[in-house]
């Protein structure tokens, strides 16, 4: 295979930021042989991450130079790099903002700020762009451009800004203002915004997080941190497989999927290379959890996944971490080499004839890539596209070998199994569901926050603990689960929240978003932002959710603007037509649950306050 | 296949039927003489299972499968026509016509009578954009609009060389062209897709044009295109001039002269010109690819200069 490549050199600049990801380039023309390049595709992402880091944009220098370090066809590492919103694929200012105009932020003030950004730095860059082909806009000394959920909804309206240069500054931060994100444009760091962090019953979960010293070895070891794993130890790969099982434990990641019983599939590949995946990529809207324990916890993740190689023998970890995550991505690659230099990873765990490694690999803004199949392909260096399933990950994952996938969230609750025992953990829930689950609370209530709650307690009580709607205005609707989701109206509050309740009620719990809604919340608005999200985050690849979710966001704005066309009842039927077919025919997750928020809305609340045109 | 091979026995509109162990649902189909639509599947070429309308009922799974490309497993009870694969497979052909210009792909019109099909529901048609906007759009961004219009790919031909030219406005993004250009055929990667959503699109690196770009002209990825939107531009100057004419045209088989593969060669002429090449696609030599000579080598037999 000799690939035709771009010829054009890269500036020294991007020059020096591949070298120092990939080494120095070896001798030769023609870049590396093809069995070398196919083992170096996944590097294609984290090259591309590189350039816009250091120069803040892919230039046709930089994306030539990478394809030819890597083997890739330039044609396929344009596919990828045009797949992620962070990647830059005209020139634009290093010092770049991304301000979060999604539900939450929206109910808090994210209009007004993307307003104050438009007349300081000009419209948002990537709409001006669509306006304006090929336009170069690098007169201004900053951009900014609209974003989805940032995962900061409890320190809403959020925004992460980014500075290219030799030592990239990347800030999330929630509280934004004008003033702030003008400070972080400029490099300076900007202080932390104030969110609750409770637990309702038992410290379990926040256990370490809210101690807030676990960030370092020692600090998570005085916590108790690694008796998990010499337990493990203690009850061999099987024990611990037999005790996971036992909890009746289920992923956290919002498919409720039994966690035993995909260790018990990996494990049985006896011979292969296998493989342990976080999921970390948390993003859907309202969903910020995984986040909170990534940045106060992060040993957790390690130690975890390292239980869960040993149980199923895999010997290689990755954490996929959402691009938007600066902090946790810091905190996460500090632990895992202060993990590897006290042998806590490597060869020989602790001493044992146990290996086991941890790769970070960072996303560029795809929702889609929190889709198992999909997280997997963009690992590998292709574009986040999911599969149709089975073949599953378990038999068929990274590389082809393999895979346990686990959230963050699953993770974390796996080290109270195994270090207290399955029967210990289920002394609090609900005999359906043990153990206890993290909500993550947004919209207008007092204290937003990630809440540890113990299955079974009433949604109402939740957000009585958060402390209600601000003023003690009666509340209006809660969404529970963006993606999947579906509205819980005011006289359904009392829901006991475990998979039982919800199921029971004709919902899930999905990831453990708790949007909270008083009458200063328009539903129409909101539900046009939630059908915005899914056609942005579509991947493009099936003709039921690439075309339905356009149509859906269509059907809405006419809704809107009062102009249903042929009258709402056609408009109502042509909604549910396609919800069905995207439900029914889409390959994946997100076209399947592509229209659930909004139908459940049209059954459950009343988003044309009570017009009919 | 060594005679050890298991078969399986499934059930299929209410049949029972033995397929072997790997066919798939539309293979079980096929040999029970059962139609199952299809774009993005072809013969020659990997299943990708993205344009979603040849879905059938799997008894017991939660949504639609794919019988391109979903094995056939013993036990399986499926459904080809239920009233959920006609809302889905109506809907897929809605959402096509609504977005595309299908009105080259084959078998479109007759599938929108079939299924009832009435694209026309989702509005009147967006205008065309202008050339380069499809191209620029940013990931995970677009134009909020009234909804007025249903957005679709409508946009101008790309005509960069003299070979074939690139419709894309009749792109329903079956991935063919992609796979033809790649592994599956080719392995010259000169084309790929880019952007996300509704804004995704085949490409090559950064849009450049064709006779820059890593293509060899084999036209292979014209071959495999289902809806037209790869053409050659012989046959697209025709049309364009409304010259186009079947009734005039021949079409001949013959073994390509350049080199001795002996790859099979079937020639349309209209007004003795060759207005296209192609090769059947269960050839034994050929699979349907050919090269930049056999596929397009022809204006000397039309008194022209070899190009
Ligand atoms: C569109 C889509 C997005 C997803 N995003 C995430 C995510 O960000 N984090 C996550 O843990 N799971 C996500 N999932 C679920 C994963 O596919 C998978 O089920 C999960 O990571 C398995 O881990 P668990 O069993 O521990 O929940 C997503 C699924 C879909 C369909
Ligand atoms: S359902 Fe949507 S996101 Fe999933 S594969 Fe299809 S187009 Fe991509
Ligand atoms: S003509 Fe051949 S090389 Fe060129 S894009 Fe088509 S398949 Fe690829
Ligand atoms: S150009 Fe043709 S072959 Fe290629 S994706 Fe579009 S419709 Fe399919
Ligand atoms: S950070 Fe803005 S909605 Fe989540
Ligand atoms: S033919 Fe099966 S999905 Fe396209």
């Amino acid at each position: 295979m000799d690939l035709q490549h771009l010829t054009e050199a890269p500036s020294d600049a991007e020059r020096s930021a591949i070298d120092a990801l990939l080494g120095p380039a070896e001798a030769g023309e023609h870049g590396p042989t093809p069995s070398v390049a196919r083992a170096r595709r996944t590097f294609l992402l984290p090259a591309l991450l590189a350039l816009q880091n250091r120069v803040g944009w892919i230039s046709r220098g930089g994306l030539g130079y990478v394809c030819r370090r890597l083997g890739v066809p330039p044609a396929e590492a344009w596919g990828v790099a045009t797949f992620y919103a962070l990647l830059a694929l005209g020139e634009r200012p290093a010092a770049f903002a991304h301000v979060c105009d999604d539900i939450a932020c929206a109910a808090r003030g994210a209009e007004e700020l993307c307003g104050a950004l438009e007349q300081r730095f000009g419209p948002c860059a990537s709409s001006a762009h669509r306006a304006e082909p090929h336009a170069q806009r690098t007169s201004s000394s900053a951009a900014w451009a609209r974003s989805p959920c940032l995962g900061l909804c409890d320190q809403a309206p959020a925004a992460l800004v980014t500075v290219a240069g030799t030592t990239p500054v990347e800030q999330a931060f929630g509280g934004a203002t004008l003033a702030r994100v003008e400070s972080a444009l400029e490099g300076r760091r900007v202080a932390a915004a104030s969110f609750a962090l409770e637990s309702m019953g038992p410290r379990r979960l926040l256990a370490r997080a809210t101690a807030k010293e676990a960030v370092t070895l020692d600090g998570y070891r005085k916590l108790g941190g690694y008796r998990a794993l010499e337990r493990a130890f203690e009850l061999g790969p099987e024990g611990v497989r037999k005790e996971v099982g036992a909890s009746k434990l289920v992923g956290r990641g919002g498919a409720a999927f039994p966690t035993g019983r995909k260790w018990d599939a990996v494990a049985r590949h006896v011979g292969k290379q296998r493989h342990v995946v976080c999921n970390a990529d948390e993003s859907e809207p309202g969903t910020f959890k995984d986040r909170v324990l990534l940045e106060q916890d992060p040993f957790a993740v390690i130690e975890s996944m390292t239980i869960a190689g040993f149980a199923t023998g895999a010997t290689r970890g990755w954490i996929y971490l959402r691009g938007e995550y600066p902090l946790a991505a810091e905190r996460l690659s500090n632990a895992i080499a202060s993990a590897r230099a006290a042998g806590w990873l490597g060869a020989r765990i602790a001493g044992r004839d146990v290996a086991f490694d941890i790769e970070l690999r960072r996303g560029a803004g795809a929702y889609i890539c929190g889709e198992e199949t999909a997280l997997l392909a963009s690992i590998e260096g292709f574009r986040g596209e999911p599969r149709t399933k089975p073949p599953f990950p378990v038999d068929v994952g990274l590389f082809g070998q393999p895979t346990v996938i686990n959230n963050v969230e699953t993770l974390v609750a796996v080290l109270d199994v195994v270090r207290d025992g399955a029967s210990s953990y289920a002394s609090v829930g609900t005999p359906g569901s043990p153990g206890t689950k993290l909500f993550c609370l947004s919209g207008r209530v007092a204290r937003p926050g990630v809440y540890e709650v113990p299955f079974g307690t009433p949604l109402s009580a939740l957000i009585e603990r958060a402390g209600g709607v601000p003023g003690g205005k009666p509340i209006t609707g809660v969404l529970l689960v963006v993606v999947a989701g579906s509205f819980v109206s005011p006289k359904q509050l009392d829901l006991p929240l475990s998979f039982e309740g919800a199921r029971a009620a004709g919902t899930t719990l999905g990831s453990g978003v708790v949007f909270v809604m008083d009458d200063s919340i328009e539903l129409l608005p909101l539900l046009r932002r939630i059908a915005a999200f899914f056609r942005d985050e579509s991947c493009g690849q099936c003709v039921p959710c690439r075309v339905g979710t356009v149509r859906q966001e269509e059907l809405l704005a006419r809704l809107a603007r009062g102009a249903a066309r042929g009258g709402l009842e056609t408009e109502q039927h042509l909604l549910a037509e396609l919800g069905q077919a995207m439900r029914d025919a889409s390959i994946c997750g997100l076209g399947q649950t592509a229209s659930s928020a909004i139908e459940s809305a049209f059954v459950q609340l009343d988003p044309l306050g009570g017009k009919r045109s | 296949m060594s005679d050890a091979q298991r078969t399986i026995e499934l059930e299929i509109d209410g049949r029972k039927t033995q397929v072997p162990e790997g066919a798939t649902l539309l293979q079980a189909c096929q040999a029970l003489s059962i139609d199952v639509p299809t774009f993005c599947w072809a013969a020659n070429l990997t299943p990708v299972n993205v344009c979603r309308i040849c879905v059938v009922e799997l008894e017991g799974a939660r949504t639609l499968v794919p019988a391109c490309s979903r094995k056939a497993e013993a036990g399986m009870v499926v459904k080809t026509e239920s009233e959920r694969v006609k809302l889905s497979r109506k809907l897929v052909l809605e959402l096509l016509g609504s977005s595309v210009d299908m009105s080259l792909a084959p078998e479109f019109r007759s599938l929108a009578t079939k299924y009832d099909a009435h694209p026309e529901r989702f509005g009147p048609r967006a205008p065309r954009a202008p050339s380069g906007e499809r191209e620029s759009a940013h990931a995970g961004h677009h134009h909020v609009d009234d909804g007025a219009h249903a957005a679709n790919v409508a946009q101008p031909m790309k005509v960069d060389n003299d070979l074939f030219v690139r419709d894309y406005e009749k792109c329903m993004l079956c991935y063919k062209c992609v796979e033809a250009c790649g592994t599956d055929a080719q392995n010259t990667f000169a084309i790929a897709i880019a952007g996300r959503g509704f804004d995704a699109r085949i490409a090559t690196e950064l849009e450049t044009p064709l006779p820059d770009s890593a293509c060899v002209f084999c036209g292979n990825c014209v071959g495999v295109c289902p809806t037209g939107a790869l053409m050659f531009k012989a046959e697209s100057d025709l049309r364009d001039t409304g010259a186009w004419d079947e009734s005039k045209q021949k079409v001949t088989d013959t073994i390509c002269p350049y080199c001795g593969v002996g790859c099979q060669l079937s020639m349309r002429v209209q007004d003795n010109k060759i207005v296209r090449v192609t090769s059947p696609a269960d050839h034994s030599v050929t699979a349907g690819h050919l090269c930049i000579k056999g596929r397009f080598g022809w204006s000397f037999v039309e008194g022209g200069k070899p190009k």
